[in-house]
């Protein structure tokens, strides 16, 4: 069956901003599905509020919308574009949900869309978790025992059959938001609560546990023709109880039989079947008691989904791009299989080694978490690793993670649990954490049995005789040194995953020696192909990966290269929009004719697929690992500075003269401190008084000198890592004691010479501005976005608000910054990316910090002003100039269109309860939104909606506003007032406006105290839009409680006056202004007379 | 951690380190054709099926032994290959069905193997030069090349001889199948074989030997010709055995059965460079353009055109293989690839049926 012409334009709905769950994962497949869909000649329109992916290109779609992904938004687009058809299984969660909406409310047969790639009643099948198990049983496969519960009444009659312990689960919700895992009465009244709140249909599964059993996830896709295919098997090292997101996971499959196995392909087809998902992709969960070998049906994700970006990567085999051709009527036949090229799509991939994906968690940056797994995921992001053994790549997998492990222990920060006794830590280690993998191979290596450590924890034995493996190794090689080591003894452990760093721990040496040593024995890695096929036909795949053989299969061409490297894994503070610039420039250096090479191990990421690049190299991003493919490629240049900090750590260890655009010294030379503040002074650019500090008496002297309060932060971090506001000396010394300890951030280096504390003066009530800006080495500086940030400085850059262009801010001062920016561009002999921050206080402009790198707003900016900066930037790097690119056309000049874009932050509160949703110093967000539109207000109001938030337009605010907010909040509460809404407050804002003129209808009596307080109030459902912004900033915060109620009763919140005032000025615009959607081509001035007036 | 090093040899000269795994062979060395196979799970299926004869069989698949082994998996009384390569043999195995560890059920079917080899290496080299004689052992590498150039491999061997039956047997039809006799050729008969022809009748399993007359003799309503060993060019009597047979009663055969029932038609047969060893081939059944994933086993294939009065029912997706044929006039069909599974998707399993529907249209 050839590809559908009854249709010719498509709708693809994005997954929106990154949140926990939802990652880039899903710009993968969007992009994939993008590029595949216009190949095929369709006109590809697609909604996407999520700027820093690159699936929301303006060259990846026909229309590109970066709209709020609701109905309302997604209705006006549909009316104004008339699609043919809908794909909804590329966009996670959340497009699936999306076209449900829109299906139910009869959006669809009103405009005569068709749904393709799935339909309404699979969708409903599988994601409704009753259906779903009767459906299973009627095609005879087993589930977990369990009830259906739609009150708390219902939920305790099925514990009355099931029993505890047992699992909660809510219906359509994604990464088990919600769910848990119950022992206890409480703990099921607590969950069944907290469930039917998340469950948008109120609605529960109580199951049975099967807490401790093997749990396998297998990815299938099937056609039209109803041919099935499994592309790739995954088995998880955690049992279950633990998130598929947040397990280890392996692939492929190594403790099924294959009469087992085939049991569960059988199983999966005929889930796939039964939920009557007709083309694409889906993913089959399953569970297997290693006792009797009974295998039950967790769940179907009738969609693209994280494991299916995992699949792809680990077999070679681009799911996505098969589905989407899936959709359009192709059959798996008829699509070649990209990779053998002679080999149709219509087979199961094979695999001749081993993939192991470590999740990345970040609960050092969200106090209040437990930081224990279960049922609900929680990392933000993950490494994936390749290795020929599993040990192999189990090692490569927890060094790619850039938490400052080597590898399965045998690195300094393994003594963290020396002090841990024998049977405490075998304890620990039967709980999930993320410290789990570490505490079985001490446990092993303290010499408890397999049988015991599984006995305790239920890891799977042949995992733990695995891991014992590395345990004996590194025993055996205690007793060698680098002098005895024999070719035998290198191959051996380079084979069983050990880094050189982690040798060079174990004999006490440096890295660099070790790397000598073993060279020395002629041991160096070999690099293999990833086929799908296992060696069985040739395949020309440019992706790679390293291990310890005979025979090297790269052949390196002799065209210039050029290697870029990416960021790793995500993480708060490095993400997607990293990914993003690395992912422009490889394109960017394709099209002017260099050979790209790509180094990376993050699986979600577009920079990751193997088409991207000329040459993939899936590798963690570590000195060794690096400078192995360095070795087997001889680049004529290297690209640092597009992956955020990840690739600044490893400029150290590159030759400097491969390193292109801004030198390594002058990049050291913004991050220093001392070299920094001179350098400003040189310039005459005023800065926060401040000083940097190695012991608390240096802080102390840097306090009497600049006064409380003071901002306090490590150097070379990102993301405000560890950043404090400290108002008082108490404050300071935890603070610095937590610096210097055995923190995670002690286990990223410490403190040291090279690596102090900065303290700065920190300015309070100041406005904060970031700018992006290009300089080439002819000196040309451009100035590529000035974004005024709608929270005032001390709320960290990547979680506030930020607007271009920046109406707040007067002409003179934009030409102080510009001036600046030139002045520090110049000075760093900048050529590329420069990124400056600001603080502008009572007009004065202080310079915060310059970043001679890719920003986190760079993608933004882009699509904000229609300029390509990280192509620019990358052409700029090797040697051209912007004359030059201007005469190319690859720089235009930044479109002077008449709309505003509002970049806000997204940030994880709602999955973790006990965190205070307070804004800091430290950055905490996962993702971002845009919203475009044509005034700051309406522009304000989308970027709300898009990131979860639909500010109401009528009804009651709160307002508990810190002191010195108050004229800010003053301005707020009477914009709400002439807005028509009803104002409440606790006492002291309440006089500060009733004495301002501005009514308020009721006073909020403090906790405790006589009269409604806080919680009651927001429990009562009264309120529409809660601000309140705490006391001081981080530790200070007060009036938690009221952002908890808010959090737990989902009511929007705002926590500082000025995000109340953008809001309140959002909401009057919004009311008095016909919803408006265009696409980034029309704002980019490419604009389409057809839609003119619609 | 006492490792042995060991070396595997090929024919050409190409020689391959690792550590000794397995039984210790006699002198240090075992020789065969060494092949591959790049299924991920049912290595013990693969190392007891017979059709591996006087082959070394490599595994693609990075780790072996997994799962141990289990009675119930075994596809021959004992293994009849030469020799295992792997990259990684489990030390430990994990598995509520297994009765045994890998290396022990090696050691006692005296099966010799080489671990830890870039088994990557070794699966590009066959596939550039097709499958060679090979030697592998602890032996000095020089006798093990001496071994390998003198191992004659599989070309114009009669292997099926050292493998069938040596007397006929009976196993009788599961609980309710309606009553048929299958009188089954053993030229190597993997038991999954039987398991799925026990589910269409009570089966007669005869030696390779046996005449077309002492066939009839025993009154089948259906013939079946099962898979096995080697050269299909090289095996006696059974074609001419098939020519007695055809038109008399239906007919199905499975691998060499179905190169045999080429033969007998008059078709011929090929050796392909390096065989089709696996469980993830695309398989088209033109009756109704479905695809089946499909488990393979062999070195060689029947030439496309070669088969007068039969037409072609499947093709290989991969490179266009002939897969399966049936005859125009009598009937009688046959599959190049394993229906039966024993390791390998059971996509296929039809084709039992379809022999049991033959079978009653017949009587
Ligand atoms: N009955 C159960 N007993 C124990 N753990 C379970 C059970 N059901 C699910 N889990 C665990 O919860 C995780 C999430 O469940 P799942 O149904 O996959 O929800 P999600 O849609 O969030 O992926 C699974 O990966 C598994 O580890
Ligand atoms: N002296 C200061 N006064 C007020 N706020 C500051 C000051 N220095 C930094 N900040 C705030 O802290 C945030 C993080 O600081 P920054 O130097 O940008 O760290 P990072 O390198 O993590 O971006 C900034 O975005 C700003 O809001
Ligand atoms: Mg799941
Ligand atoms: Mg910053």
């Amino acid at each position: 069956m050839p590809r559908r012409d009854d249709i010719s334009s498509i709708l693809l709905i994005g997954a929106g901003p990154i949140i926990i769950g939802q990652a880039c994962e899903f710009d993968y497949s969007g992009t994939q599905a993008c590029r595949v869909l216009r190949e095929e000649g369709y006109r590809v329109i697609l909604a996407n509020s999520n700027p820093a992916t690159i699936m929301t290109d303006p060259d990846f779609a026909d229309a590109t919308y970066i709209e709020p992904l609701d109905i309302e938004v997604l209705t006006a687009i549909i009316e104004r574009e008339r699609p043919d058809a809908l794909l909804p299984t590329l966009g996670g969660q959340t497009a699936l949900n999306l076209a449900m909406e829109l299906v139910e409310a009869g959006v669809l047969e009103q405009y005569d869309v068709e749904l393709i790639g799935a339909d309404a009643e699979a969708i409903a099948t599988a994601e409704d978790r009753d259906r779903f198990k009767t459906a299973m049983q009627e095609i005879g496969l087993e589930v977990p025992r369990s009830g259906i519960a739609h009150t708390m009444e219902e939920s305790l009659a099925v514990i009355a059959e099931i029993g505890l312990p047992a699992v909660i689960r809510p219906a359509y919700i994604l990464g088990g938001r919600g769910t848990g895992m119950a022992h206890t009465h409480d703990e099921l009244v607590f969950m069944a609560k907290r469930g039917l709140e998340a469950s948008p249909i109120s609605e529960i599964l109580i199951e049975e546990s099967i807490a401790g059993w093997k749990e396998f996830e297998l990815e299938v896709m099937r056609d039209r023709a109803d041919n099935c295919v499994v592309i790739c098997s995954i088995e998880n090292f955690d049992p279950m109880g633990v998130h598929t997101g947040d397990s280890i996971t392996v692939a492929p499959v190594q403790t099924l039989s294959d009469v087992e196995y085939q049991q569960m392909r059988d199983a999966s087809f005929a889930v796939m079947r039964r939920v009557g998902v007709e083309t694409g992709g889906s993913n089959v969960q399953f569970a297997v008691d290693p006792v009797t070998g009974r295998q039950v049906v967790i769940e179907m994700n009738p969609r693209v989904s994280r494991s299916s970006a995992l699949a792809s990567k680990a077999t070679g085999f681009p799911i996505a791009k098969i589905a989407a051709r899936l959709a359009v009527g192709y059959t798996l036949d008829e699509i070649p299989n990209d990779i053998t090229r002679k080999t149709p799509a219509s087979f199961e991939p094979t695999i001749d080694y081993v993939v192991t994906k470590v999740p990345r968690w970040a609960f050092e940056k969200l106090p209040g978490t437990s930081g224990v797994l279960g049922t609900q995921m929680q990392s933000v992001g993950e490494a994936m690793a390749i290795g020929r053994t599993f040990p192999e790549s189990f090692q490569k997998g927890l060094r790619s993670l850039e938490n400052g492990r080597l590898g399965l222990n045998c690195d300094p920060a393994e003594r963290e649990l020396d002090a841990v006794g024998d049977e405490e830590l075998l304890a620990r280690a039967a709980i999930g954490t993320p410290m789990r993998p570490f505490e079985l191979e001490a446990v092993l290596r303290r010499g408890t049995s397999v049988d015991d450590v599984y006995a305790a924890t239920k890891v799977d034995p042949w995992f733990l005789d695995q891991m014992l493996l590395i345990v004996e190794e590194r025993q055996h090689l205690e007793s060698r040194t680098l002098e005895t080591m024999t070719r035998s003894d290198w191959r051996r452990a380079k084979r069983l995953g050990f880094a050189d760093a982690q040798l060079a721990y174990l004999w006490d040496v440096e890295e660099d020696a070790v790397r000598a040593a073993r060279l020395a024995r002629g041991v160096r890695a070999t690099f293999k192909t990833v086929d799908t096929c296992g060696a069985e036909f040739e395949a020309d795949t440019p992706y790679h990966y390293a291990t310890w053989e005979d025979e090297d299969e790269v052949r390196s061409s002799d065209r210039p290269k050029v290697v870029i490297l990416g960021s790793g894994p995500n993480r708060i503070g490095q993400g997607i929009e990293f990914d993003y610039c690395c992912v422009h420039a490889s394109f960017a250096l394709r099209d002017a004719g260099y050979e790209t090479i790509m180094i990376n191990c993050n699986p979600e990421t577009v920079s990751t697929d193997y088409d991207t690049s000329d040459r993939l190299y899936f590798e963690p991003l570590t000195a060794e690992d690096v400078r192995n493919v360095l070795d087997a490629e001889q680049p004529d240049g290297i690209i640092v500075s597009l992956g955020g900090q990840t690739p600044l750590k490893l400029a150290g260890i590159l030759p400097p003269e491969l390193v292109v655009g801004t030198s390594p010294a002058s990049i050291d030379l913004a991050e220093d401190r001392e070299h920094w503040n001179a350098l400003c002074a040189r310039l005459e650019i005023p800065q926060p008084a401040g000083g940097t500090a190695t012991t608390l008496s240096d802080a102390l002297s840097i306090v009497e000198r600049v006064g409380y309060p003071v901002l306090i932060r490590p150097s070379y971090v990102l993301g405000g890592r560890g950043m404090q506001i400290v108002y008082d000396e108490e404050a300071l010394r935890s603070a610095m004691e937590e610096l210097a300890g055995f923190g995670s951030l002690g286990r990223e280096g410490g403190l040291s010479a090279e690596r102090p504390v900065l303290i700065d003066r920190f300015l309070e009530d100041a406005t904060e501005v970031d700018v992006d800006a290009l300089r080439d080495h002819a000196g040309e500086v451009l100035i590529g976005g000035v974004m005024e940030h709608v929270e005032e400085a001390g709320v960290h850059s990547g979680d506030s608000a930020c607007i271009i262009p920046p109406v707040g801010l007067s002409a003179a001062t934009l030409e102080v910054i510009a001036s600046y920016t030139r002045a520090l561009a110049a000075e760093l002999e900048v050529i590329g990316l420069l990124n400056v921050q600001y603080a502008v206080k009572q007009g004065q402009v202080f310079v915060l910090e310059a970043n001679p790198r890719a920003s986190r707003t760079v993608p933004f900016v882009a699509k904000a002003t229609g300029v390509p900066l990280v192509k620019v930037a990358a052409r700029l790097m090797l040697g051209a100039t912007m004359a030059e690119l201007r005469v190319e056309g690859l720089l235009q000049p930044p479109v002077d269109g008449d709309h505003v874009a509002v970049k806000e932050a997204v940030l994880p509160f709602n999955r973790f309860p006990d965190v205070d949703a307070v804004l800091g110093p430290e950055m905490r967000s996962t993702g971002e939104v845009m919203g475009l539109d044509r005034t700051p207000g309406l522009a304000f109001f989308k970027s709300q909606v898009a990131a979860g938030q639909r500010l109401p337009t009528s009804g009651t605010v709160f307002l508990s506003l810190a002191a010195r907010d108050k004229p800010a909040g003053l301005a707020a509460g009477r914009r709400f007032h002439e807005l028509g809404f009803e104002l409440v407050a606790t006492a002291g804002t309440a006089a500060m406006l009733t004495d301002a003129g501005v009514p308020v209808a009721e006073v909020v009596a403090k906790l405790g105290e006589e009269g409604t307080d806080a919680v009651e109030l927001l429990a009562s459902g009264r309120i529409d839009l809660v601000v309140n912004s705490p006391r001081g900033r981080g530790s200070r915060a007060d009036g938690d409680h009221i952002r908890a109620a808010a959090g737990q009763f989902d009511v929007p919140l705002l926590t500082t006056a000025a995000a109340g005032l953008a809001a309140a000025n959002g909401i009057a615009d919004w009311t008095s202004h016909p919803l408006r959607v265009r696409t980034l081509q029309e704002y980019h001035g490419r604009v389409r007379d057809d839609l003119d007036g619609r | 951690m006492t490792l042995r090093t060991a070396h595997l040899v090929l024919a050409d000269g190409e020689v391959f380190e690792g550590e000794a795994i397995g039984a210790d062979p006699p002198g240090g060395v075992a020789s065969g054709e060494v092949v591959f196979n790049t299924s991920m799970t049912g290595y013990q299926e693969i190392l007891t099926d017979p059709s591996y004869a006087g082959q070394i069989i490599t595994f693609t698949t990075a780790h072996v032994g997994n799962y141990g082994v289990a009675a119930d998996d075994d596809e021959a009384a004992r293994p009849v290959c030469r020799g295992v390569v792997v990259r990684d043999l489990a030390r430990r195995r994990s598995s509520w069905r297994a009765d045994g560890d890998l290396q022990e059920f090696l050691e006692q079917h005296g099966i010799a193997g080489i671990g830890g080899v870039d088994t990557r290496r070794l699966t590009r080299h066959l596939r550039d030069h097709g499958a060679l004689p090979g030697a592998l052992g602890t032996a000095d590498p020089d006798l093990l090349a001496a071994a390998a150039r003198a191992e004659p491999g599989t070309d114009g061997i009669d292997l099926v001889a050292t493998v069938t039956a040596d007397a006929t047997w009976r196993a009788s039809r599961h609980d309710g199948v309606p009553e048929r006799r299958i009188v089954a050729y053993d030229l190597g008969m993997k038991r999954m074989i039987v398991r799925h022809l026990r589910g269409i009748g009570d089966v007669v399993v005869v030696p390779a030997s046996t005449s077309a007359s002492d066939v009839l003799a025993l009154e089948p309503d259906g013939v079946f010709l099962s898979n096995g060993p080697g050269d299909p060019a090289a095996v006696a009597d059974v074609p001419s055995a098939i020519d007695g047979l055809l038109g008399e009663v239906p007919i199905f055969g499975i691998c060499l059965g179905h190169q045999l029932l080429a033969t007998a038609l008059g078709g011929t047969t090929y050796k392909l460079p390096f065989g089709h060893h696996g469980g993830n081939h695309p398989v088209r059944r033109l009756s109704n353009g479905v695809i089946e994933i499909t488990s393979q086993n062999h070195s060689f294939a029947v030439v496309d055109g070669s088969v007068p009065g039969a037409d072609v029912t499947h093709v290989n997706l991969n490179d266009g293989v002939i897969e399966g044929i049936e005859c125009r006039e009598v009937p009688a069909f046959s599959v190049q690839y394993h229906p039966e599974a024993g390791p390998g998707p059971h996509d296929a399993a039809y084709l039992f049926d379809q022999f049991a529907e033959r079978i009653d249209a017949h009587r």
